[in-house]
């Protein structure tokens, strides 16, 4: 599904992932986590494609197609999704119409007629109701007014529409409360397929509970340091990063 | 990211192609001798006459306001032509069968049928082109419910005593430069009269299209709304592109009597200049309605087009309880500048007025919001609230605002806010990130923050708004 060698990037001048090895294959959980500043948000951006984020060194393998040589809209379209960290607010242009686009963009990549405006607006109420948000929410501007909460079920309602392959979900647990936490996850589990990957990065070992996953990478200065099943979590838990920044260096 | 925002929106301009018609055109100058000329093309009364030149012995004394914030060369107006007419126009064609194909042609172009039995949407048209109204539709049935809407200068024959009446009592011969030369000069424009208690039954349209070289195009405009009636009335322009400037000076009056409403709508689409800056249309208009006991004036515009725009459509709210409304955005590109904005004239006791101005800047243009807000000693429980907002694309452009505000009476209440914001390279990778390609994230994004404009337009014209925003917007990158 993913396969990333010895992938290297910088940021504004400066080396932040450096030689990052990692292959996913349909139907897995991949758990990055790491201490603040080892590069884990600086991945999912990578991998999707954000302007000033410099690919330096290695490949990345998407279904077996070049990922790096693709634009950004390009990897959403074949199918790589990431639920943003701190959703970011686009006033005045509603839930709805954004959606629409966004769906109808990556029908039309993958060859599938767009959907007429009431099967869409049924197929987007069903997916709200999934993540337990009001159907105003598809009326109101994109994350406008939106508590932290709400945003974040807002990115899995977007996931559940786009029937992505791989997921990157970016820190999606900071910010939210246990209820929150738990709607998201449900959200993200309703999700799993045989088909389908997540890279699940996080900080902290709390989502892990209920997002189990199938594999723990623990990401330092820009290199995954140590690799294990979802039992690392809990030993990083316990024990915090430094010994494993110790290892690694 | 903002490299790739500015590579997108440079600008392709889809109304600058020139019409192939012999026009009678008078060589470039301005003296007394021409304003004859004009007069007695028209056939003009006597009084009309006088009224031009007394008009322009004033603009002779007046010299140009440089208070805007724009920047462009002094005009030379001895260099402009005062007067240019399609010469088929001279044998007056009594139906739209005998007008020259090329000037029908020219608006099936625009997209703008002017058979009667190709229009849907049943909006009457005006069409203007240089000096001349060309043709006028639906008068018949328009004619039925006394709705007069007609070229100004057929009014002046027809109708002479409502004409002489109202012309010049919003904006005064004296008024200012650019409304001076314009009742010195002006040569066609749309006249509508709606008699007492009538409901204009369509939308009435006026197409401006300047189309001869070096022809300054200065147009009147008239909309009377007797007691009690209701008319909605759009507005739109074009002209080809050309690399000098070209200049248009026109004044728009409306009079909406005790509990009439005009609602005035304009998208406007002069050609604004190539990417260097280079040519387009100096857009200099004076535009001001008076608004009688519980009458109501809504001004609502899109201004895309022109190189250089100095326009304030306001209005004085003579009467008690009456309403004035300003709808406005403009959008500026490559090296467009805007100075536009609203005056409200607050005379009558518990007047309103509501000004919502959406200004967007791209490209490495210039686009300022001016506003007057007066409440005078006798307006008594007068309120207004304003809403000025910017949105900037790109990083080399910039967005002004100059609000001011006059309160001469202790209980009118006057609110203002107003906001700046970017388009944020955060939204765009958002919208990339969903599969959304650049240029459709940059159309919605704008469209969004129009929306509250956008709702007040006419339907069809609303369509039209939404599409013209994104044409001027319109790049390379796909």
């Amino acid at each position: 599904m993913l396969s990333i060698k010895n992938l290297q990037a910088r940021v504004e001048e400066k080396d932040i992932i450096k030689g990052l090895n990692l292959d996913i294959k349909p139907g897995e959980v991949h758990a990055i986590m790491g201490p603040n500043g080892a590069g884990k948000s600086t991945l999912g951006n990578v991998l999707s494609g954000r302007e000033g984020y410099e690919v330096t060194g290695g490949e990345v393998l998407f279904d077996g197609k070049n990922l790096l040589e693709m634009s950004t809209e390009e990897r959403a379209r074949e199918g790589l999704f990431l639920a943003f960290q701190y959703p970011v607010e686009i006033p005045g242009v509603s839930n709805m119409e954004f959606l629409k686009a966004s769906v109808d963009a990556v029908r039309e990549h993958r060859g599938l007629p767009a959907y007429d405006s009431v099967t869409f607006l049924k197929l987007a109420r069903e997916k709200c109701k999934a993540v337990n948000l009001d159907q105003n929410f598809l009326k109101r501007g994109v994350n406008e007014g939106f508590s932290g909460g709400e945003k974040k079920r807002n990115e899995i309602m977007q996931m559940m529409l786009l029937e992505p392959k791989i997921c990157i979900l970016d820190e999606t647990d900071s910010g939210l409360d246990i209820d929150a936490l738990q709607v998201v996850a449900e959200g993200v589990n309703s999700q799993r397929s045989p088909e389908r990957s997540f890279i699940v990065v996080t900080h902290y070992q709390r989502l892990l509970d209920y997002i189990v996953p199938d594999y723990v990478h623990v990401l330092a200065n820009g290199r995954i340091v140590k690799s294990g099943g979802k039992e690392l979590a809990l030993e990083l838990e316990e024990k915090g990063y430094s010994w494993i920044e110790q290892e690694g260096k | 990211m903002s490299e790739q925002i500015n590579e997108y929106i440079k600008n392709e301009y889809a109304a600058g192609f020139v019409t192939d018609v012999e026009s009678e055109t008078l060589p470039p100058g301005l003296n007394e001798d021409v304003v004859r000329f004009i007069s007695a093309k028209k056939g003009e009364p006597e009084w009309l006459l006088e009224w031009r030149l007394k008009a322009f012995r004033a603009w002779s004394e007046m010299t140009e306001p440089t208070w805007a914030h724009v920047k462009y060369p002094k005009i030379n107006f001895q260099d402009v032509s005062y007067y240019s007419a399609p010469k088929s126009m001279d044998s007056k064609p009594k139906s739209l069968d005998e007008v020259d194909p090329e000037l029908l042609k020219t608006y099936e172009k625009l997209g703008i049928p002017l058979h009667e039995q190709a229009i849907l949407a049943g909006v009457a048209v005006d069409v203007v082109f240089d000096s001349v109204s060309v043709a006028t539709t639906f008068k018949t049935k328009l004619a039925e419910a006394g709705v007069i809407f007609m070229p100004i200068s057929e009014a002046v024959h027809k109708h002479p005593e409502l004409v002489q009446k109202y012309m010049g009592s919003v904006v005064p011969q004296k008024d200012n430069f650019y409304a001076a030369l314009n009742s010195a000069v002006f040569s066609d424009g749309s006249f509508v009269y709606i008699p007492k208690g009538v409901r204009c039954p369509m939308e009435l349209s006026t197409y401006f299209r300047i189309n001869e070289a070096k022809t300054g195009q200065f147009e009147r405009t008239l909309i009377i709304a007797d007691e009690g009636s209701h008319v909605s009335y759009l507005e739109g322009c074009t002209a080809p592109m050309r690399d000098e400037n070209q200049l248009h000076a026109a004044v728009v009056e409306l009079v909406a009597l005790d509990n009439a409403q005009i609602k005035y709508s304009t998208v406007q689409n002069w050609y604004p200049g190539d990417a260097e800056g280079k040519g387009g249309i100096y857009n200099f208009v004076t535009k001001r309605a008076v608004a009688h006991t519980n009458a109501k004036v809504s001004w609502t515009q899109v201004e895309t087009g022109s190189a250089v725009t100095w326009k304030y459509p306001s209005c004085v709210l003579k009467g008690d309880n009456s309403v004035g409304e300003f709808y406005s955005v403009a959008l500026t590109n490559n090296y467009q500048q805007a100075d536009t904005g609203t005056k409200m004239i607050h005379i009558g006791k518990n007047t309103t007025s509501t000004i919502i101005s959406k200004g967007i800047s791209a490209g490495k243009s210039q686009n300022a919001y001016r506003g007057l807000v007066r409440m005078n000693p006798s307006a008594a429980g007068a309120r207004n609230y304003t809403q000025c907002d910017s949105l900037l694309i790109g990083d080399q452009c910039a967005a002004h605002t100059f609000p001011y505000i006059e309160s001469k009476h202790p209980s009118a209440v006057v609110e203002h806010e107003a906001t700046t914001s970017k388009v944020s390279d955060e939204q765009l990778f958002l919208c990339q990130q969903r599969g959304i390609d650049m240029e459709k994230a940059v159309s919605m994004i704008v469209n969004g923050f129009c929306k509250e404009v956008f709702k007040e337009l006419p339907m069809e014209f609303a369509v039209e708004a939404g599409k013209l925003l994104e044409v001027s917007l319109e790049g390379s990158v796909g």
